[in-house]
């Protein structure tokens, strides 16, 4: 789950990592309280989860209760690559003399915790890494070991940060590897990380990705996860507990397990046609489950054909079949739908579907066969 | 032969009082598997269908000597379980649980690797591994495959794997042994060390590589077949047209940036001199086609 810069700041300061004073608001009024708050001059920044912020026009500087109104009538509302804004949040400005970057992570290839720490920030990252690729001080870090100060002020004197932001900084990332670990983030990155004018070293930005896998130890996640969803489908397909994913095309997409739902994607591409989602049954394709999905795929207009890919394996495929068949007679189906079931007990499966077949609803043996002839009705 | 599981193995299932555990422990039993023991605290000296059950790992391995274990408990619970069947001795842990927490699996990885190098995770979130007729420990279902070789499979995804074992055990076309190693950010065992073994399997003659978006896992797995493989390897990478940015359901198929896409994999085993399908049918049928040409 990423988190808004205003939540990721509200979880480094959980760990006592230093975040301007600032609040959020949702109207123009609420941005002026907040920055009467903080104090002027402040910034106002749009909430997104989205980068290129500044470029777009979402982040403004505002001196006096005026200027804020104008910001916040400015950026509330706006159309950030897609993203609306709802929110606005309004810090006071600080006075930055140095801007770096910092960020912990998991490097997969490793199989260690990876820091990266680079006097060069408040910039694109990446662009940093392509094509400086020194100027980034990585630091793997065992999580058997964990990271203690003295590691981290050798860290910070590698990366060349300046000698009066050193000390503050070191400090500042093992509490920032606190959070990155017991807050159980699959990301935690600091850009800009900046030392003040006076000397304090403080998160200008906050980039935080939750692993929700990790939410049963963290009840207080429970409020961050109120968020708009912009697309209707996956907001009905979340509300019904289904693993799905909106995409432009027009073949409606259900099938069991994540490699399989993305193999099905690519088939129907392969043989010209374009998915209309991405969406993981699971192991259990029984009749519940079989009629959300068929209820999430038949509301969604651009949807012409639908296919449906289950490979049984401890699931069997009568059980898959008497699911669909539930299903077709709970959801009244506006598209053709395709069948495509295989594995245990595919015979007894197919056997069973046999008499529900018609011009509407039609069974092809194969993967490859059952997408072309989705991709062909869709047309 | 096979790599890692075979007729000798003898498996504790941790959580075989469980549900799920309870299932596939004895589906595992029934396919002729040597599930010698349960293990469920607080419940030793019960049984489970004539399984004793021990109160923990070091128990069962003392009275049953069990060489392997079988995690089948919930997320929450899953890393200690691992942790305690190393320091019980097992030498091979096969973890299907999903959902675990990254940190945990990071940390547990790590612990395995310091203080226990000789034991080998598979998992977690994986389906299993089964060496066809000899013995399978996790929730593969046992029929869908074909003892006798000659095709040894690695895969990432759990449902792919089941249909390739499907597709070749269709064609008469057996395996030595399948892995799914799961598609968590930190598996215990990769590609790599699949590859190693069944590079070294004299009977294993070819191998099926399937893997997904996300990682570098692949690549690395190129590098490794181009240098030290020459068994033929057909794979199949699922993901092309994945959005990028997008959890597609694993935590390990996510594409961020240009890193980990299916076409970069694609591209790199190539390069490698694999032969790359472009679906799953596709790939079992050109396996097919290699081992007829095998002779």
């Amino acid at each position: 789950m990423d988190l808004y810069e205003y939540q990721g700041k509200q979880y480094f300061a959980r760990f006592g990592i230093p975040v301007s004073p600032g609040g959020i608001a949702k109207s123009v009024d609420e941005a002026v309280a907040q920055a009467e708050a903080a104090g002027y001059p402040v910034v106002v920044k749009a909430q997104v989860k989205v980068g290129g912020r500044g470029k777009a026009g979402g982040i403004k500087l505002a001196a006096d209760p005026d200027e804020v109104r104008r910001a916040a009538e400015a950026i509330l509302g706006m159309d950030i690559r897609g993203h609306t804004v709802h929110r606005v949040w309004v810090e006071h400005a600080s006075d930055i003399a140095k801007e770096y970057y910092a960020s912990f992570t998991l490097d997969r290839p490793a199989k260690l915790h990876l820091g990266m720490l680079s006097a060069a920030g408040g910039v694109e990252i990446e662009e940093v890494a392509a094509t400086n690729p020194e100027a980034i001080a990585r630091l793997h870090v065992n999580p058997c070991d964990g990271l203690d100060e003295q590691t981290a002020r050798r860290w910070v004197d590698e990366a060349g940060l300046d000698e009066e932001a050193r000390e503050e900084a070191a400090r500042l990332l093992v509490r920032l590897y606190r959070c990155f670990v017991e807050g159980d983030c699959d990301l935690a990155e600091i850009n800009p990380l900046i030392l003040t004018t006076d000397g304090k070293v403080h998160a200008l930005d906050a980039k935080v990705t939750l692993d929700e896998n990790a939410a049963f130890r963290h009840l207080e996640w429970e409020e961050l996860a109120e968020d708009e969803i912009e697309d209707p489908r996956e907001k009905m397909a979340k509300e019904k507990g289904l693993n799905y994913i909106g995409l432009e095309g027009s073949v409606g997409i259900i099938a069991n397990g994540a490699g399989l739902a993305m193999s099905t994607l690519d088939v129907v591409n392969q043989v010209g046609g374009k998915a209309a989602n991405f969406l993981d049954i699971g192991g259990g394709a029984n009749a519940e489950v079989m009629t959300a999905a068929l209820e999430v795929i038949n509301a969604d207009p651009s949807v012409k054909a639908i296919l449906v890919n289950i490979f049984g394996g401890i699931t069997r495929v009568d059980d898959v079949a008497n699911g669909v068949i539930a299903a077709l007679a709970n959801v009244e189906i506006h598209s053709p739908i395709v069948l495509r079931l295989d594995g245990t007990n595919a015979e007894a499966g197919r056997a069973l579907l046999a008499s529900h077949l018609s011009d509407s609803v039609l069974a092809e043996p194969t993967m490859l066969a059952a997408a072309r002839r989705a991709v062909e009705l869709a047309r | 032969m096979s790599i890692f599981v075979d007729e000798t193995t003898t498996v504790v299932v941790q959580g075989l009082t469980g549900g799920q555990g309870r299932f596939h422990g004895l589906r595992n039993r029934d396919y002729g598997t040597k599930v010698v023991a349960g293990v469920t605290p607080g419940k030793g000296g019960t049984d489970v269908e004539g399984v004793p059950i021990y109160d923990t790992v070091a128990e069962a391995v003392e009275v049953t000597g069990a060489t392997a274990s079988f995690v089948v408990v919930p997320p929450r619970f899953a890393c200690d379980a691992i942790l305690e069947a190393a320091d019980a001795g097992i030498s091979l842990i096969v973890c299907i649980t999903e959902f675990i927490p990254a940190q945990d699996e990071a940390l547990t990885y790590n612990r395995l690797v310091r203080e226990h190098p000789g034991t080998r995770l598979i998992g977690p979130n994986c389906p299993g591994i089964i060496s066809p007729g000899k013995a399978n420990i996790g929730i593969t279902a046992g029929d869908i495959a074909l003892p006798g070789g000659p095709v040894g499979i690695v895969s990432r995804s759990g449902t792919l794997t089941y249909q390739a074992l499907h597709e070749l055990s269709q064609q008469g076309v057996g395996q030595t042994t399948c892995v799914g190693i799961g598609g968590d950010p930190v598996p215990g065992t990769n590609f790599i060390d699949c590859l190693e073994a069944f590079q070294a399997d004299p009977e294993t003659r070819a191998v099926m590589m399937i893997g997904e978006i996300g990682g570098s896992e692949e690549e690395r797995a190129a590098d490794y077949i181009g240098q030290h493989m020459d068994k033929p390897v057909i794979a199949y990478i699922a993901g092309v047209t994945a959005p990028p940015g997008r959890k597609m359901g694993h935590a390990g198929a996510i594409i961020s940036g240009s890193q980990g896409t299916a076409q970069a994999k694609i591209d790199a085993l190539r390069e490698a001199g694999v032969t790359v399908a472009s679906n799953p049918t596709e790939a079992g049928e050109m396996m097919v086609e290699i081992v007829r040409g095998l002779g």
